[in-house]
């Protein structure tokens, strides 16, 4: 089961509150995902107004609330938003955005791992959403990071895992949970991310923006854990060239 | 962090080899990412008739990772007097060998020896005799060694972090510490007396070294002690969880087959050429980026056809006395060398097999501190 900081979930599927058509079909297509853990912007969201069009419909009892720091340009401003989220009852758990290029919402390695730095010192349980870069992985992870979240492609592209070898040196390198977040934009990208070892994924815009939502929730639900089970078995490798038996063996100075 | 390598008992290790089947040796041999029971299956019994196959492997592996070049350096003995009482060490407390404590000048002109010889990587020996020679020792000849070579390494007691780190100041760059067996009750069992009997610090030694900074840091096992296949396996369990831990150390595995030596002890469970090939490709299959040493306990015969095989770096023309350099006569050796061949005879050989024989792959420039 995936534990990240002393926390369990059974599904390694997160969600997402942003770009759904409704707060109806949102709440309904969270439901249908099985997900444990949403995440929503802290600048779209009143944390501590009750008749707030998101955090009214999210149980929390059910859901763990992982506020993020969408639109933030540097650290100054995601530490701001951390503090201010935990001081209206957002809790301790964060997922960290440092986008300073409002173009390709690309996150910034520097800033990010300087917010990391911080927050983590103010007891905040920080997942930090990171270009596939799996050096900046392993200084994320060493300064405190709960988990690490990889950019597949470019959030909202729906590009897949164009990072595939940067986020497969990840996984074998981190001591922390390996979250592909951004850029899954099917239940086949996010099986593959589940199948390369991944422990989980998170996936919104291609829920949200789905033809049907609810059923695509369905989808990704189903996509993630076949993904996680076919790791678990142990995948076929792909074999690159048969054994070829040489009458030579090459070893006839051994003793 | 969490900071303690622990791993399971030998009976339990061996489980792990009941159930390989020839599909697993075969699986293992070509996996992209190699786990513990690749590892395994390339360390059974299964995996013999694969020998030639897993060579060829390894080589390509290391070919691709490495380069045609193997590294070359020569071990530097500072003192023969050891507290320990380990039972296949010629170095015993017990054995009555001519002792041998190095001055700094003495040493220094060891040293020069190897230098003049065209070595450019040295290491610095010593029996664990912590009031004879100690971490004062080991920084002062640093200091005068370190602007002569492009890089020190030290296989001496177990230290503690602090005095890592001093002795990384120093220009100490790796650590070798080997656990000599990671089968519990056979340590015990030859351990008799000493510091060493300590069996959990020594485990803990290299995680000490790299959290210190140290650059490279060797682990190994004395094969002949316990069952070579279960050594294996625990060597790449140590192995894979110290490069999670230091992502930033370089680490390098030695297997060195016991030798002949002062007080006669003979392998408790014998291992063979084939079967010391077979580890050195399962480790190289399994990391492909661990550096693997081959030093002189190896015959010629041996080491030349294992060149390019999987093994990056070779000891050469070596002398495991203290002084032994400059008076070649000089009694109380550790082990009896198998290959007594000069630098540039292996380097000869080296290049014979089509290899680059490398004296200088480091610089000490690297880790100048500002005095």
């Amino acid at each position: 089961m995936l534990t990240i900081a002393g926390h369990k979930f059974s599904s390694r599927l997160f969600g997402g509150t942003g770009k759904f058509s409704s707060s109806e079909i949102m709440k309904k297509a969270l439901d249908a995902s099985g997900c444990e853990m949403i995440t929503v912007a802290l600048r779209r969201v009143n944390l501590n107004d009750p008749g707030d069009d998101i955090m009214s419909i999210i149980d929390r009892k059910r859901y763990l609330l992982l506020p993020n720091t969408s639109g933030a340009r540097d650290a100054d401003e995601a530490i701001r938003l951390a503090r201010f989220a935990r001081a209206s009852g957002g809790g301790d758990w964060l997922k960290l955005e440092v986008t300073p290029d409002p173009r390709t919402l690309l996150p910034d390695p520097v800033e990010t791992l300087r917010a990391t730095e911080v927050l983590v010192k103010e007891g905040f349980i920080v997942l930090p959403y990171m270009n596939a870069d799996p050096i900046l992985a392993l200084r994320l992870q060493d300064v405190g990071a709960a988990a690490v979240m990889p950019l597949g492609s470019p959030i909202g592209t729906n590009q897949g895992i164009l990072t595939r070898f940067q986020i497969e040196i990840i996984i074998e390198q981190a001591r922390v949970p390996v979250v592909v977040d951004a850029g899954l934009g099917a239940p086949s990208h996010a099986a593959l991310a589940m199948e390369m070892g991944a422990d989980a994924v998170l996936v919104n815009t291609a829920i949200a923006v789905a033809g049907d939502p609810v059923i695509m929730a369905q989808a990704f639900a189903k996509a993630v854990e076949a993904g996680r089970m076919a790791y678990e078995s142990g995948l076929g490798r792909q074999q690159r060239e048969s054994m070829a038996s040489s009458p030579q063996s090459g070893l006839e100075f051994l003793d | 962090m969490n900071i303690v390598f622990d791993y399971p008992a030998f009976d339990k290790l061996h489980e792990y080899f009941h159930t390989i089947e020839r599909a697993d040796v075969d699986r293992a041999l070509f996996s992209t990412r190699p786990g513990l029971k690749d590892l395994a299956a390339l360390l059974s019994p299964a995996a013999e008739e694969c020998l030639p196959a897993m060579a060829r492997r390894s080589a390509e592996i290391t070919e691709q990772r490495f380069g045609r070049v193997i590294q070359l350096y020569a071990p530097l003995y500072l003192s023969s007097v050891c507290c320990n009482r380990c039972s296949y060490c010629g170095f015993s407390v017990d054995n009555q060998i001519e002792r041998r404590v190095l001055s700094l000048d003495e040493a220094e002109a060891e040293a020069f020896i190897l230098n003049e010889r065209g070595f450019s990587h040295i290491l610095l020996v010593s029996g664990e005799a912590p009031k004879v020679m100690g971490v004062d020792f080991f920084e002062s000849l640093a200091l005068r060694l370190k602007d002569k070579f492009a890089s020190l390494s030290i296989e001496v007691q177990p230290l503690t972090t602090a005095e890592y780190a001093r002795l990384f100041k120093a220009g100490i760059t790796s650590v070798a510490v080997y656990q000599e067996t990671y089968d519990r009750q056979i340590y015990e069992q030859v351990h008799l007396s000493g510091r060493k009997c300590d069996q959990q610090y020594r485990l803990a030694t290299p995680a000490r070294a790299a959290s210190a900074g140290m650059r490279e840091v060797g682990i190994g096992a004395l094969l002949g002690l316990a069952d070579w296949r279960a050594e294996g396996l625990a060597l790449g369990l140590h192995l894979a969880w110290l490069r999670k831990q230091f992502w930033r150390t370089a680490f390098t595995v030695s297997f060195p087959r016991i030798r002949p030596a002062e007080g006669g002890f003979a392998a408790l469970q014998p291992v063979s050429e084939k079967n010391l090939s077979q580890m050195i490709f399962a480790l190289r299959i399994f990391d492909p980026d661990v550096g693997l040493l081959l030093s002189t306990r190896e015959e010629p015969r041996y080491r030349d056809g294992m060149i390019g095989l999987g093994s990056t770096r070779y000891s050469a023309g070596s002398c495991t006395a203290p002084g032994g350099y400059l008076d070649p006569d000089s009694a109380g050796e550790q082990f009896a060398v198998g290959d007594h061949r000069s630098l540039d005879q292996v380097c000869s050989a080296i290049r014979a097999r089509g290899f680059e024989p490398v004296r200088k792959d480091w610089d000490s420039m690297f880790q100048q501190h500002a005095a």
